[in-house]
């Protein structure tokens, strides 16, 4: 049952990314505009050098027979070239692609260990520190990234100093430094959210028959709260982790672009604006593979924790 | 009733139960009284702030470029010279209008096809369901930056991208209670009388997943406002000079280094206090809602 659960998911996995490059190569032909016009920059060329470009760039071909060259060379790792910077999409989304992964990376970490302990210890001690908890997640969860950002820059760069406003940085330590605004900027609400649904979880399994049982068995603190609560709690805190980190991967664009950062998402933006389809086809591709594949793994991680989900999933 | 919840709804009962054991069900009364009127006076300001803006939200007067606030100038100036408060007035149609359209879309094609789903069964309901789940694969936020790159920046684009984003959401969880509608009774009695599935559907089925419907709308909203400013933010949706809270966080964002990040912070508040607003009600009224099962 467990093997056809992971084979549903990996179907669904490879059918919605199937589904993601038609609808990034679609978006491409609904645009506006003339295709040659745009790779000649809008000067009148002659008709030989018209049909070289429609040759090379399979433009007088059929809508699916362009997918499929564009889908073969996106395998491939070709995935064009920039109409502005005349380089290779691969090799401009290579150079950034490790500050928008650092930032998620770093992001994610925050999220994990604040969250969760925040959520543990406001679902075990009920009193100030459960209501200030909840109160100061239910408004950070409604907190922007953007407009954590620019609190963040206003505070901790402009203010305190203690942190750069903008940028990337040079070597691996200042790079954590120009890193850590982002990072608890993109995170703040996706923390703000772990925390709630982790003390829900923690609140709920507590209050189980089996957790009173283990308490009146004489089964320590510690133990208790590991192997009884945790344990159960476990899912719920797995799926909404997973989830969150997620959607950090589209959220990141907001971030970097607020804090002037080399990333995927930023030069996305940019590219949106100028219009160089290329890089933003390559871009979407790269972030919608990554935002699937999370979700996927999250699946599968929630089916481990959890042996009823493979049981009941052609139930559901 | 309670022991059939649906997989998809398993947090909601979570919720009413974790807010009753904290015993914060008065509180979230007044919380949620509260936030119904931040909502009703953002909508008041959405429908008639461009009229009672005081000074003009779209001329620009460099000379008094981000100049403190004074007597008749609450919020003082933006980057530009222009009164903040009459900006903020005028900027809260397209700030509230997006999200509404969003929510609407996403409501009325997610209900169609939870609907549809539930009331087919079957192969129509497992072909809606891969269909979802497809489009869960792509965020929001991307699907509007991809509109924008290719029809060119713009609020509508911004906001048709999210009611697609969005849809799968709503229909997956009305699919569930509509499911759930479907094998009541006296659902079976109308189809024993001859009601047509249309009418069963529009004047029972959907009347009763309404309190549901409402419930997602208000939380969605709140979603929608901060994505759509996001997009707006990031220059692809409302366009300057156009008055929108979005564009006032990007455009002022040169304030902050300069020490003056009061134009920036104050349409920051506005989007934070409306936001706070639709969460708070909305999950007092899924609370409610689940209730009422």
């Amino acid at each position: 049952m467990r093997w056809r659960f992971l084979a549903r998911r990996l179907a669904m996995l490879v059918a919605s990314l199937l589904v993601a490059t038609f609808v990034i190569f679609g978006a491409l032909f609904l645009a506006p505009g003339n295709p040659v016009a745009a790779l000649s920059g809008g000067r009148s060329l002659p008709a030989s050098s018209l049909r070289v470009l429609e040759k090379r760039y399979h433009l007088n071909q059929p809508f699916f027979a362009q997918y499929w060259y564009w889908l073969d060379n996106a395998l491939h790792g070709n995935l064009g070239i920039s109409i502005t910077l005349r380089e290779n999409v691969t090799t401009l989304i290579g150079s950034r692609i490790w500050t928008t992964a650092g930032l998620v990376l770093y992001a994610s970490v925050i999220i994990l260990i604040l969250g969760i302990s925040l959520g543990v210890l406001a679902g075990l001690r009920p009193g100030i520190l459960d209501t200030s908890v909840l109160v100061t997640s239910a408004i950070s969860a409604a907190i922007p990234s953007f407009v954590a950002a620019i609190v963040l820059i206003a505070l901790f760069a402009v203010k305190l100093r203690w942190f750069p406003a903008l940028g990337n940085g040079t070597d691996l330590i200042s790079n954590i430094q120009h890193l850590t605004l982002p990072a608890f900027a993109l995170a703040l609400s996706s923390l703000a959210i772990v925390a709630r649904v982790t003390r829900s979880a923690i609140r709920e399994e507590a209050d189980r028959e089996h957790v009173q049982t283990a308490i009146s068995r004489g089964i320590p603190g510690r133990q208790l709260i590991r192997r009884h609560i945790l344990r159960n709690a476990a899912i719920p805190i797995t799926t909404v982790s997973g989830i969150t980190i997620a959607s950090l991967i589209a959220v990141a664009a907001v971030v970097e672009t607020a804090f002037s950062l080399n990333g995927l998402g930023a030069y996305l933006v940019a590219s949106a604006q100028n219009k160089d389809l290329a890089v933003v086809q390559g871009i979407s591709l790269v972030l919608v593979t990554a935002f699937v594949v999370i979700n996927v793994i999250v699946d599968l991680a929630y089916a481990v924790l959890d042996p009823r989900v493979a049981l009941g999933s052609r139930a559901t | 009733m309670s022991t059939s919840v649906p997989l998809v709804t398993v947090q909601a009962p979570a919720m009413t139960r974790r807010l009753r054991a904290a015993g914060l069900l008065r509180g979230t009364g007044v919380a949620g009284m509260i936030s119904a009127a931040v909502i009703a006076l953002a909508t008041v300001m959405a429908l008639i702030g461009g009229l009672i803006a005081p000074f003009s939200p779209t001329l620009p007067n460099l000379a008094l470029s981000f100049v403190g606030p004074t007597g008749a100038h609450l919020f003082g100036y933006d980057y530009e010279g222009r009164d903040v408060l009459s900006r903020l007035l005028a900027g809260a149609q397209s700030s509230m209008l997006g999200p509404l359209v969003v929510v609407v879309g996403a409501l009325v094609i997610g209900t169609l096809l939870a609907v549809i789903a539930a009331w087919r069964r079957g192969l129509a309901d497992a072909f809606i369901g891969s269909g979802l789940d497809i489009l869960f694969a792509f965020p929001g936020i991307l699907l509007a930056v991809l509109a924008a790159a290719v029809f060119g920046a713009g609020l509508w684009a911004a906001v048709i991208s999210l009611a697609i984003a969005y849809m799968p959401y709503v229909a997956r969880v009305l699919r569930g209670a509509a499911l759930k509608e479907r094998s009541q009774p006296y659902v079976a009695a109308l189809e024993v009388q001859g009601a047509s599935a249309t009418s069963i559907c529009l004047r029972h089925i959907v009347p009763n997943i309404m309190p549901l419907m409402v419930a997602q709308a208000t939380i969605l909203f709140g979603y929608a406002m901060v994505d759509l400013a996001a997009v707006s933010f990031l220059g692809l949706g409302v366009q300057p000079p156009a008055a929108n809270w979005g564009v006032m966080i990007s455009e002022n964002q040169i304030g902050i280094p300069q020490g003056y990040p009061l134009p920036a912070l104050a349409a920051g508040a506005c989007i934070v206090a409306v936001v706070i607003a639709f969460n708070v009600l909305g999950e007092r009224l899924f609370e409610q809602a689940q209730g009422a099962r």
